[in-house]
């Protein structure tokens, strides 16, 4: 497999324009003959297929929810980036851009995130404009506030609530469409295969979830904004319903997927209190502004927190990271308390969970100085634990976040498959090895209103369609094997629930492809998740109907395709010999336990391409080069 | 911890339904109410019974999709607080739950406590939007906006669209939901062009669905999770009643 990124050359703050000017456009009076299909409503979808219908494009969007305002970009709380430099601080497009290629620990295209930093300044024009209420000062300016792994205040938010306000803004965008008949919505229905015809992207294949009913959408492209795979480790920040089938059918179907291995970690997350625990819920990382982070000196200490004097309290972000100490970025934060508690010096039940105490900063600054900062978060911590971080320090432990890997898409976000789009989170372009804070929503609403309405159309108008046919053998041939699958999971009437093996699957994942990864570790991985995913096919128990609503069998397609992504995501962990960002190999790291980089042999993109079932996947690799952010060592010492 | 539980049990939307009884003997006072559900459904299945169907994803009380009522409140007894993270330690040993889903004719059931809420995407669908497309909006700080006149704004927008103001009402009216969106718009200068045509539309729309009037009882801010207030509805009918004075527009005529 060619992997071409299309990525243009010159300088490059003009590479985006020239590229612009360089592609062709499609006549306004042909965008309506041409249809469009987007699965996902998130920041992503919705915006791209508001954006498309405002052009002209007859546009059809599908979301597995209700509604398509229920897509998981409403969770995000802290804000979003752009490089507005609206406090004078010395901010600027290109310090953006630097500041992510150096946060994605030099995995990323440099064009991309160039392109991205550009465009930040955009979306908060257009958000503004759609009456998003973002945070205002008294003299009505927009407000910003500083965010992880950048020195200036480039951070635009709504309350806690950034993720949500900026997602009904792109919905509202959408439902106007919708109003003129541009978009047709297709709510409670999930993509299940991807209908490829004479080697282009012409459609999917659908189950209505309401009624069973499977049915195929035909369309010149397909654009794909379905999220991230974070729920391949069955407890993580994303909402339940968050998963990989659509990118796994689409790789099925001959869509390179790039960088599974890259996942992020949250370190200030609820730890787990039980075995019945469904989801882990995550507390902003604000709080580390403030909080220190702490756990006993003595292994196995049982004694209550405050029964701990001072001197037997091991501050170990702060012994270890004199100059950045709490603050130091996401993947150290996160590797340090994963080693303390395997040291056996975690706290609460199960010993997975480190403090992150407020009595000093209360001593500072009053209850009242916390209250105000961090209210929202102490009430929701309150309401999940049922304990008073005013009184006793908070428990936190790590847990999956975002998920930077994805299908690889070239300059244009098309994928390795001529007219397959993928865009947000489902694309692995912009982060690298690991996403800064609030960058996930500019990535989002970047590729949906700014870049992929203009890609499209350079596709569109300078590729000849045939007329797809309902009745062309690759329609009935990817609806036939939908319609098997659902009644194989049926049929197998097993002894164990889907969730029980998806939960075995999220830890054996944890354990050995989470925080820190060894080759012993994924070799095990690798030889345990077939051994699972054999198991699921002969002992899962599905109950209920296909032609109905069944919520077991929607989450038992979601946890097979787990099952078979997850190897792969150990696979690419295992050939990566190197750490970099949320990629920790054990074996390699520096003298002081940092990750140790080899960008000798490791700075390139590696592209999976699926080679049939039972095979072995296709390693494809796109070498990364850096002409104005150089690769060096992250210190935050 | 156990429980008795008295779930609704509806196999489809034309099926009739009724309550079933189950003892629930595995809840613990850490888990959230779904997660309670979770382990229930878990022993159904084992015991080759199906699952209770319900609607649920971010489980963290923001995308509006859970909702059920407990012991007739919606969301059951914590204020402020969905039911994805409502947690048991609010109950006791041998309690007895009646769990509902929403009853109102605009939302019709679905399954067990699953509902229809499309209603909700078609009210927005009538003008729950500024209509600017995109790559036309000026530089975002071009219009101030005064910090009270955000706040408020803010204040309404943090509507989930969970339905349970429709829920809680007596009348299954919609006038808190459909009040949120015409204040956050209607409170902000990017909302003013449209704000007498988006009343008129909007509640026209709520008639059109079947929700019923509303006759300011308040059950609806009583229950809602994001503590929205009555106040949107005043702003609503302000704003409804000025337009159907004054307005011209096509909306005005639609009315007629």
């Amino acid at each position: 497999m060619e992997l071409k990124s299309r990525t243009p050359s010159g300088s490059i703050e003009k590479r985006w324009d020239q590229h612009r000017f360089d592609m062709k456009l499609v006549n306004p009076a042909n965008k309506r003959k041409y249809n469009i299909i987007v699965v996902g409503s998130g920041l992503a979808g919705a915006s791209a297929s508001a954006s498309m219908a405002e052009l002209g494009y007859n546009v059809k969007c599908f979301c597995f929810q209700d509604s398509p305002r229920r897509a998981h970009s409403i969770a995000a709380q802290g804000g979003i980036n752009a490089g507005k430099n609206y406090q004078n601080d010395g901010d600027s497009i290109y310090r953006l851009f630097y500041d992510t290629v150096k946060g994605g620990d030099f995995r990323a295209r440099e064009s991309n995130v160039y392109r991205l930093a550009q465009i930040s300044v955009n979306i908060i024009d257009q958000c503004v404009a759609q009456g998003v209420p973002f945070a205002r000062e008294y003299s009505g300016m927009l407000a910003n506030r500083s965010f992880g792994g950048a020195q200036v205040s480039r951070t635009f938010y709504a309350r806690g609530q950034t993720g949500q306000q900026l997602l009904l803004g792109a919905y509202q965008a959408l439902l106007r469409q919708a109003a003129t008949g541009k978009v047709k919505l297709f709510p409670r229905t999930e993509m299940l295969d991807l209908i490829v015809i004479d080697g282009k992207a012409r459609g999917i294949v659908t189950r209505n979830l309401l009624t069973g009913k499977v049915e195929s959408h035909l369309a010149d492209a397909v654009v794909l904004g379905t999220g991230g795979y974070g729920n391949v480790f069955y407890l993580s920040t994303n909402a339940k319903g968050s998963n990989c089938t659509a990118i796994w059918r689409a790789y099925k179907r001959g869509a390179a997927l790039a960088n599974p291995c890259f996942t992020q970690i949250h370190p200030t997350c609820i730890p787990v209190s039980g075995e019945y625990q469904s989801k882990l819920t995550l507390m902003s990382e604000s709080l580390r502004n403030d909080g220190r982070i702490w756990v006993p000196k003595k292994k196995g200490d049982t004694r209550r927190p405050d029964q701990i004097p001072e001197d037997e309290r091991d501050y170990y972000l702060e012994r270890k990271y004199p100059s950045f100490g709490n603050l130091v970025p996401r993947d150290v934060a996160s590797r340090n308390a994963k080693q303390v508690c395997d040291e056996g010096r975690g706290v609460g039940e199960g010993g997975l969970g480190v403090y992150l105490d407020f009595a000093d900063a209360i001593k500072r600054l009053g209850k009242h100085g916390i209250r105000e900062r961090y209210s929202n978060l102490i009430e929701m911590y309150e309401r999940i634990t049922g304990e008073n971080p005013y009184e006793v320090p908070m428990r936190i432990y790590p847990a999956i976040h975002y998920t930077m890997g994805g299908l690889w898409v070239d300059y244009n976000l098309m994928t390795t498959l001529p007219g397959l789009y993928t865009i947000g989170e489902a694309n692995f372009s912009d982060h690298g090895a690991n996403r800064l804070g609030a960058s996930a929503l500019m990535q989002g609403l970047a590729d949906g209103y700014f870049i992929l309405p203009y890609t499209i159309g350079d596709y569109l108008s300078s590729t000849k369609f045939e007329k797809a046919e309902a009745s062309h053998a690759a329609v009935l041939d990817a609806e036939a094997s939908v319609t098997k699958t659902t009644r194989r999971m049926l049929e197998i009437r097993g002894k164990r629930t889907v969730t029980s093996f998806h939960r075995e699957l999220g830890k054996l994942l944890w354990d050995d492809c989470g925080m820190g990864r060894t080759a012993a570790g994924l070799q095990k991985a690798l030889k345990r998740v077939p051994e699972l995913r054999e198991e699921f096919w002969q002992n899962v128990n599905v109950l209920g109907a296909g032609e109905e609503l069944n919520q077991a069998l929607e989450n038992a397609g979601r946890v097979a395709d787990f099952l078979e992504f997850g190897e792969l995501m150990c696979l690419d962990a295992l050939q990566r010999n190197e750490s970099c960002g949320g990629h920790f190999r054990e074996e390699f790291q520096t003298p002081d336990g940092e990750a140790l980089r080899d960008d000798a042999n490791y700075s390139y993109v590696a592209a999976w391409e699926y080679a049939g079932p039972g095979k072995q996947p296709v390693l494809n690799k796109e070498p990364l080069t850096f002409d104005y952010v150089h690769p060096a060592q992250r210190s935050y010492k | 911890m156990k429980l008795t539980l008295h779930i609704w049990r509806q196999k489809g939307s034309n099926a009739a339904g009724r309550m079933v009884q189950y003892e629930h003997t595995k809840v613990n006072p850490h888990m959230s109410f779904l997660e309670m559900l979770d382990v229930l459904n878990e022993d159904l299945t084992a015991k080759g019974e199906e699952p209770v169907a319900f609607d649920h994803d971010c489980r963290e009380g923001i995308c509006g999709s859970c909702g059920f009522m407990v012991n007739g409140i919606a969301h059951g007894p914590q204020p402020a607080t969905t039911v994805c993270q409502l947690h048991m330690r609010h109950f006791k040993d041998d309690d007895v739950l009646y769990l509902e889903p929403w009853r109102a004719k605009a939302f019709p059931v679905v399954k067990d406590l699953v509902v229809d809420r499309s209603a909700f995407d078609r009210i927005i669908t009538k003008g729950g939007y500024v209509s600017v497309s995109t790559g036309s909006a000026p530089d975002g700080n071009a219009i101030p906006v005064p910090k009270m006149n955000s706040d408020l704004a803010m204040d309404a927008a943090a509507c989930i669209g969970c339905g349970a103001c429709v829920a809680a009402c007596p009348n299954a009216a919609a006038a808190l939901f459909t009040g949120a969106k015409i204040s956050h718009l209607g409170l902000l200068p990017q909302g003013q062009p449209e704000r007498y045509q988006r009343a008129l539309s909007m509640v026209a729309q709520v008639k059109q669905e079947l929700f019923g009037s509303c006759t300011n009882i308040g059950e609806c801010e009583a229950v809602c999770p994001k503590e929205i207030k009555l106040e949107v509805i005043a702003r609503m009918n302000r704003d409804y009643l000025k337009a159907s004075w004054t307005e011209r527009g096509d909306a005005a005529r639609a009315e007629d």
